[in-house]
């Protein structure tokens, strides 16, 4: 949808009119679009579940670890009691097969596990990327070709296969901490790049030359000058990478290498569900739609976004 | 041109030697003693001082590096005395749990992995170019507008759980395919197909979709050129302006994202082998985990990166190929 040049991660050009900045402009081309609102509704669902997660399962009467053997039939292999793998008033959307854990509950606390993973490992991507591609970018040279070298060979590491090994061969560590910190490892040469390449873009127009002259030092340069500059892309960039981890997070845990039981984790509630896929479909079902929701409402909000903040770069 | 081929050579030995020593380093620093699980609950100290010698942990890090970068290259011998093994020629080292060379049960394994990367790289080209051009030339069409949906959608999957769904439909439901079992490609080529062809499909849905979304912009961008318009005006028949002209330039997005998806596929495809059950590399990596088998997980993470860097160069060597406006 390149048919919307608001050119709006660009200096605000003079011919706006006064009170319309490239901000406001950005807003308002979002606010028309349907596509936006729906996965900006889905979105903020999931964060707010994940935020109240401790409340909305109290609310719902059970915790994720509570076990409810009266919700399971004994002599069906603890199949869940009831239609749809047990949902009842009482199990919002059923209970986990032999255990009879409410899944609500451990849907919920599995969001909190999932997004904090997710949008952490983000923010330590988007920020390490930025600032390797912004020196990168700004000082050229000699800090240009080690940066970009790091780039390269960061790039050419087999990430999945890395990150599965480094999870299972540290065991007494906090799982959470170092998932994020394996997660965000590899995912920062791809901000690096656009930045840098924008930042190249951006380091001699008047503007900042001007800010040059006028005795601005380059750390000033940088954080007045250059930054706004690539804020529009990074933004877009930053949302369209949140799925992938979210991907990554609920991969790991799949492979049994993520987050330790009894803590729920999307991923590993998928995995744990295959095995009754034949007797309980529901119990596969429900984490898989939270996982598929989310990272759908990432994509299309993150599609949205860099239409309308960079409207100069492809789809990918 | 050998000039450029010389350096990208060097500088592709040089990032594999780079993630060998990265990679060495975090799985031997880390607390694990294989020593001491080789040699089992009653051990003496004696005993274990000398399997450390016959594994070579004793000797400082940088030896033990040293040592395992020269066996790629020359091969070399481990232990002494009686219990010595000669590594031949690219020695990765020996598994802990079933003293094979690394290298045999890599090359053993690797046909299944590439008959699965190869597979669904052929399937998803075909599904994700053909719906990606589709969709740019009629751009903002309901034919386009569709396309895209299903491509967010599909992207969005993850493989394990179209991997489920296909298996619950094909298998169990309808019972159209077999469960998949790996049939060699020599020994009868029709089964090979037959049985691969649900985690082709299961890895092509994901892959497709990001090459619809991609290659959809890309041609978008393409068709805009004024060589296109030339091309037109010069009275071309639309079919060889889009394939000949349009494609051709458009592809060269598609080729980075193609040689980087197909060369850490190669190595192995862990979690679409473990659905599947399929003994390529990735479950012998997953295997290998659990055991803590360090070698074996070195020797994968070795091959996989291998095969990225050597994709990525060959895809640059192809850029040249395929637009005429790269030379080297």
């Amino acid at each position: 949808m390149t048919t919307t040049p608001t050119p709006a991660s660009s200096p605000a050009p003079a011919a706006v009119p006064a009170g319309s900045g490239p901000w406001q402009l950005a807003r308002a081309e979002l606010r028309r679009r349907t596509a936006v609102k729906v996965s900006l509704a889905v979105v903020a669902l999931f964060l707010l579940m994940a935020a109240g997660a401790p409340l909305l399962s109290s609310l719902a009467g059970w915790s994720p670890e509570e076990f409810d053997k009266t919700a399971v039939d004994p002599y069906l292999g603890g199949r869940p009691l009831g239609p749809l793998g047990g949902i009842s008033a009482d199990h919002w959307l059923g209970v986990e097969p032999v255990t009879g854990r409410d899944l609500f509950a451990r849907v919920v606390h599995g969001a909190q596990v999932s997004l904090l993973i997710a949008l952490t490992a983000t923010a330590i991507v988007v920020l390490a990327g930025t600032a390797a591609g912004i020196t990168a970018g700004y000082f050229g040279g000699r800090t240009d070709a080690v940066l970009s070298r790091l780039m390269d060979l960061t790039m050419s590491f087999p990430s999945l296969i890395f990150m599965i090994a480094m999870m299972s061969v540290a065991k007494d560590v906090n799982r959470i901490l170092l998932m994020t910190a394996v997660i965000g490892l590899f995912g920062w040469p791809g901000v690096a790049r656009v930045v840098r390449g924008q930042t190249l873009s951006l380091r001699h127009r008047e503007y900042v030359d001007a800010a040059r002259v006028g005795g601005s030092g380059p750390w000033r340069i940088l954080t007045r000058d250059i930054l706004p500059g690539v804020a529009g892309p990074v933004i877009a960039y930053t949302t369209l990478i949140v799925p992938g981890m979210i991907a990554t997070e609920a991969a790991l845990s799949y492979l049994g290498v993520g987050v330790r039981p009894p803590t729920p984790s999307w991923g590993q509630m998928i995995a744990e569900s295959v095995a009754f896929y034949d007797t309980d479909p529901m119990y596969f079902v429900i984490p898989s739609t939270c996982l598929f929701l989310t990272v759908l409402a990432f994509t299309l909000l993150g599609d949205a976004l860099r239409d309308v903040l960079d409207p100069r770069s492809g789809r990918t | 041109m050998t000039l450029y081929l010389g350096r990208r050579l060097l500088a592709v030995a040089g990032v594999l030697v780079a993630i060998a020593a990265v990679t060495f380093t975090v799985f031997y620093v880390l607390p694990s003693d294989p020593a001491a699980a080789a040699c089992g609950k009653s051990c003496s100290t004696d005993r274990l001082e000398a399997i450390r010698a016959h594994m070579g942990l004793d000797r400082p890090l940088w030896r033990q590096f040293a040592d395992f970068v020269t066996g790629i290259f020359t091969g070399r011998t481990m232990g002494s005395g009686q219990y010595a093994l000669h590594c031949a020629f690219p020695c990765l080292g020996y598994s802990y749990e079933n003293s094979e060379a690394v290298w045999d049960l890599l090359m053993d394994r690797l046909p299944v992995s590439a008959s699965l990367a190869l597979g669904a790289a052929v399937l998803w080209l075909a599904l994700g170019l053909s719906a990606g051009v589709t969709a740019a030339l009629r751009k903002d069409s309901l034919t386009d507008r569709a396309l895209m949906v299903g491509a967010v959608a599909a992207a969005s999957l993850p493989v394990y759980f179209t991997s489920m769904m296909l298996i619950y439909g094909l298998i169990r439901t309808a019972g159209l395919l077999p469960y998949p079992q790996y049939v060699p490609l020599g020994d009868d080529p029709l089964h090979w197909a037959s049985n691969l062809l649900l985690p082709w499909l299961a890895l092509a849905v994901l892959y497709a979709a990001m090459y619809a979304r991609q290659s959809r912009s890309s041609m978008i961008e393409t068709m805009a050129e004024p060589y296109i318009r030339t091309a037109r005006a010069k009275g071309l028949p639309r079919r060889t302006v889009v394939v000949k002209h349009g494609l051709r330039a458009g592809m060269t997005p598609i080729l980075t994202l193609f040689g980087m998806d197909l060369g850490g596929l190669l190595a192995g495809a862990v979690i679409t082998e473990s659905i599947f059950g399929l003994p390529g590399i990735g479950r012998l990596f997953y295997g290998a985990l659990s055991t803590g088998d360090q070698p074996v997980i070195l020797g994968v993470t070795l091959l996989a990166a291998a095969f990225i860097v050597v994709a990525n160069l060959a895809v640059d060597l192809l850029y040249a190929v395929v637009d005429p406006r790269v030379r080297y």
